[in-house]
């Protein structure tokens, strides 16, 4: 029985790491005891970090999976679990099962296409697993163009490696944006949805038809994100995005994250957006 | 007692319906079978006319019910039988409805039926279920029809009846009834009588078969927190289910100590709880107690009344004397 | 065919008990009926249905999935499972029979469920025939035959002597083992049975709700239906349908601090409770009549979406009888399902 895995019952790991991203999301580096990578994932997929006692959580994993010696978790301090973590330091030992979800399909219908990363706050969390990715297997791609944004220049998440890397990467395109004017900053200010439909409206005709769009953030920033899409020419079938429930097992069982006939845990958490107009609106 | 019929009170629910001064009704909605009774809204004497029903399954008490039906716009009919009224007072009490968006119609009541009890008496396949004065016919699939004393399947809260009185109301329908003698201490004094360790045993016995389900809770006309702490996960208590059997009982005692001396004795508790526990006798212990130490007092007697709990006076029993009693 | 007669039952039950642990129907004071330990003599409840499902024995309200030791910045995990003791559950009805394949389809399917596997293993069904349904039943409307109740042993009482059939390989087996305590035996007396059985099942009152109108697919026929909000008003958002439905499965883990440790625990829990979805970034259902329709939605239209057109209700009434304010899944089936229903 005991040789018997059990999905429920998790791994010991070790925090190595842990970067103060802005005030409140930190990003937390994770290995086994014998210091491996405590399992191999795919762009998009979750895993279930916990401290006995304090609680288990599902949260979506940043790195890319081509990164080969750790994997990474940025999480914004806003529960019970996540405020332990926030509280937690270096060699602290964590529980972790997964990877869970179906994460982005980068070997599928990404391949060949122009990349448009959309992402707010901490929804560039899951969306930079991808963006690092894609970034690593440049030559399966084509042109990659990210907007970003968050409330202030300190609410950017991943704000040294968008600056030391990405904005260097000469491949890759940075849109960065913030909600409002704010001193030191001289890039782009405005919330992201006119701001992606700013930049998007400059692709030509073959270009839009060749670009998929991935999109993480707040409700709000999404629905408008998508409408602004829409009326350049964007249909749903190039959009993919993720979503967020409250999940406890991360297999499919335990029932809450059931929105109509699929499990977000197990179907999602993400979906191309014309397979998330055909559920119920309940996410 | 005069029996008061669907149909009059289809009736007076017509006549306030069209001189505008409700806008709609709560009532019980008739189902599938003879018994199984569902609280509904109507919005019209025709949706009262296809399923309204009054009678000996009407038992479900609707004063929590003004709760969220006061949020809403206009007015609500509500018929309250003499024990509704208690709980309807005590939820004024604490200010959980408002009482400008009902209208309150006090009915008589005979007394309320136990499906349970003609279930054990008739077994398997009700088909129907008729009430006449005395008695209740009961056909059945197997055995034809059965004839059952109404006395014998009243549920226990009516058999122990503590008032026919309304105390409260905006009209009444028949004659209002008295206050009664009941003998609903009986069960309580002889728990009393048991030793500790009895006690222990019919407690445990009882609440082992809990399931948490919090039927007791979620119907309690008393427990009207807008978060209670069994569900709030911040409040450090939160459980879905017993880890153990001490927490079993922690989840019943906790709520008895809570709604101590705002119970108005309604024994919605029992009615509803799946596992037939009889949680109405924790409730009636503390009323016992209540009564005993500071005087008869009944929760929902009247609108605004200090429950002795929250209310000092010199006369107070000292703690060290119920301590005492309690080592008794 | 084998059979032992009643007046024998003593000798057949101690006989299982000698290789298994036995749960057999009990009756209880004031009309409780339960599952108990079977101990020499015990006598056996004829009642149709235990209050609580055989669910329990597979999926039990709480149980500890593993232990936690934790020092300084160290964590150690406790693995506690172990092999489950064989067990035999007798007297199963077909209703309930049916429930632990509806389980099966969410804990067997991958990544299996270890703790619900391994007692699925060790548990064998006695199922029984069902000579006196009641008003509450409708298991004919989700094509079971209280007939024919299926399990691994299909068990038939009779005035003076049960029958047994073996259905599955566990119930070859456990049936070889109780030949001393049986008889071989035609099939006549079951026969019998079956027809009376048919006959009362035409009967009862519940016997033409139709479940065609649902099932796979049908999410956007019922999801925004306005009879959702009448259906739901009087729900009291307890937990009671959902905790003795014997389908229900969704479950919350939770931990507990003792003084050894953590224990972490599985527990029921509901989609009728508020804070079944809650977190603390928002909740996507805000009202109890999201809540009351997810649960059906799942019996009725997602459940069968994911399994082949299963439903996730098995008609054993339990709920209709329970409900606190009498709303149940043949309401909510009779007023959603249109002309077929009325």
């Amino acid at each position: 029985m005991t040789n018997v895995k059990e999905p429920l019952i998790p791994t010991v790991c070790v925090i190595t790491d842990i970067r103060q991203d802005t005030p409140d999301v930190k990003t937390f580096r994770v290995l086994t005891l014998d210091g491996k990578k405590p399992f191999i994932h795919k762009p998009g997929q979750c895993a279930m970090l916990s401290m006995p006692g304090v609680g288990e959580a599902l949260f979506s994993i940043t790195s890319s999976p081509t990164n080969t010696e750790y994997v990474e978790f940025s999480i914004k301090k806003c529960g019970c679990v996540t405020s332990w973590l926030h509280a937690a330091e270096v060699g602290q030992q964590i529980t972790v099962r997964g990877p869970y979800g179906n994460g982005f399909p980068v070997e599928t219908e990404f391949k060949g296409q122009d990349m448009l990363f959309i992402a707010g706050g901490i929804g560039l969390a899951p969306v930079r697993s991808v963006i690092n990715y894609v970034r690593d297997n440049r030559a399966n791609y084509g042109k990659v163009d990210i907007v970003y944004g968050s409330r202030s220049k300190d609410d950017l998440v991943f704000y040294k490696e968008i600056i030391d890397e990405w904005k260097n990467d000469p491949t890759v395109n940075v849109h960065l944006t913030i909600d409002r004017e704010q001193e030191g900053w001289d890039g782009h200010v405005g919330f992201v949805p006119n701001f992606v439909k700013e930049v998007a409206e400059k692709f030509d005709e073959d270009k839009k038809a060749k670009t998929t769009a991935v999109l993480c953030g707040p409700p709000i920033m999404i629905k408008f994100t998508l409408q602004g899409l829409g009326e350049i020419g964007f249909n749903k079938e190039q959009i993919y995005t993720t979503l967020e429930l409250r999940m406890k097992c991360g297999i499919g069982k335990c029932g809450r994250c059931n929105v109509g006939s699929k499990y977000v845990c197990k179907d999602g958490p993400v979906f191309r957006m014309d397979q998330l107009d055909a559920l119920p609106d309940e996410y | 007692m005069q029996k008061i019929t669907r149909e009059a009170l289809i009736e007076k629910a017509a006549a306030l319906l069209s001189e505008g001064k409700v806008d709609r009704v709560l009532g019980w909605k008739s189902g599938e079978f003879s018994y199984d009774v569902t609280p509904a809204i109507f919005n019209n004497v025709e949706e009262m006319q296809k399923d309204f029903v009054y009678g000996d399954f009407s038992g479900a008490n609707f004063s929590k019910y003004l709760v969220k039906e006061t949020k809403k716009d206009g007015k609500v009919l509500i018929f309250l039988k003499p024990c509704d009224t208690y709980s309807f007072n005590q939820l004024l009490t604490e200010h959980r409805f408002d009482r400008e968006k009902v209208y309150a119609v006090g009915i008589p009541c005979d007394g309320m039926i136990d499906e349970n009890k003609i279930k054990q008496a008739v077994g398997d396949g009700i088909l129907s279920i008729v009430s006449e004065s005395e008695t209740v016919k009961v056909e059945t699939l197997y055995d034809g029809v059965k004839e059952l004393n109404r006395a014998d399947v009243f549920s226990e809260r009516c058999l122990n009846c503590k008032s026919k009185k309304h105390v409260a109301y905006d009209e009444l329908i028949g004659e209002d009834g008295l206050v009664l003698d009941s003998n609903r201490f009986d069960e309580v004094a002889k728990l009393e009588k048991m030793t500790a360790d009895e006690r222990f045993a019919f407690w445990q016995n009882e609440l082992s078969r809990c399931i948490r389900c919090n039927a007791c809770r979620d119907i309690c006309p008393a427990c009207t927190c807008e978060k209670c702490v069994f569900d709030n996960p911040n409040s450090g208590v939160e459980n879905k289910a017993a880890a153990n059997s001490f927490e079993e009982k922690m989840f019943h005692i906790i709520r008895a100590f809570h709604v101590a001396g705002r119970c108005t004795d309604c024994g919605e508790c029992s009615r509803v709880c799946p596992q037939h526990i009889p949680l109405h006798l924790l409730n009636r212990k503390f009323i016992k107690d209540i009564n005993t130490f500071y005087g008869d007092y009944q929760a929902g007697a009247e609108v605004g009344s200090r429950a002795p709990l929250v209310n000092y006076t010199k006369e107070d029993i000292e703690p060290s004397e119920a301590v005492n009693r309690g080592d008794e | 065919m084998r059979k032992c007669s009643l007046s024998n039952s003593t000798a057949l039950f101690n006989k299982i008990a000698e290789n298994a642990t036995l749960y057999i129907p009990v009756d209880l004071e004031k009309g409780r009926v339960a599952y108990k330990k079977y101990a020499d003599g015990m006598k056996m409840s004829d009642a149709l249905k235990t209050d609580r499902s055989a669910k329990d024995f597979f999926f039990p309200q709480t149980e500890n999935l593993m232990e936690f030791k934790t020092e300084g910045k160290s964590i150690e995990i406790i693995d506690n499972r172990s092999e489950a003791e064989d067990f035999v559950v007798f007297g199963v009805r077909a209703c309930d029979v049916k429930s632990l394949e509806v389980l099966d389809k969410v804990f067997l399917a991958e990544p299996v469920d270890s703790y619900y596997k391994n007692r699925r293993e060790h548990g064998v069904i006695v199922s029984m025939a069902c000579t006196r349904p009641t008003e509450t039943c409708f298991c004919g409307t989700f094509g079971i035959d209280a007939s024919a109740p299926k399990g691994d042993i299909e068990c038939y009482k009779t005035d003076d002597a049960f029958y047994f059939n073996a259905v599955t390989e566990k119930g070859e087996a456990l049936l070889a083992k109780l030949d001393g305590v049986t008889e071989s035996s035609d099939e006549k007396a079951v026969n019998e049975q079956k027809e009376q059985i048919k006959k009362v099942l035409d009967k009862l009152p519940l016997k033409d709700l139709k479940a065609d109108e649902f099932g796979a697919d049908k999410t956007d026929k019922f999801f925004n239906s306005p009879e959702w909000k009448n259906l739901s008003e009087a729900c009291l958002g307890c937990g009671t349908c959902t905790f003795v439905c014997p389908t229900c499965q969704c479950y919350d883990i939770k931990d507990f601090k003792t003084n050894k440790g953590v224990q972490r625990f599985r527990c029921w829990d509901s989609c009728m409770y508020s804070d079944f979805t809650k977190m603390s970034a928002g909740q996507p259902r805000l009202t109890q009549m999201e809540r009351f329709r997810q649960r059906f939605m799942h019996k009725l239209v997602y459940f069968p979406t994911n399994n082949d057109g299963m439903f996730s209700c098995v008609g054993c009434g339990r709920c209709v009888a329970k409900c606190p304010i009498s709303m149940n899944i043949v309401k909510v089936m009779k007023t959603l399902g249109g002309k077929n229903n009325d």
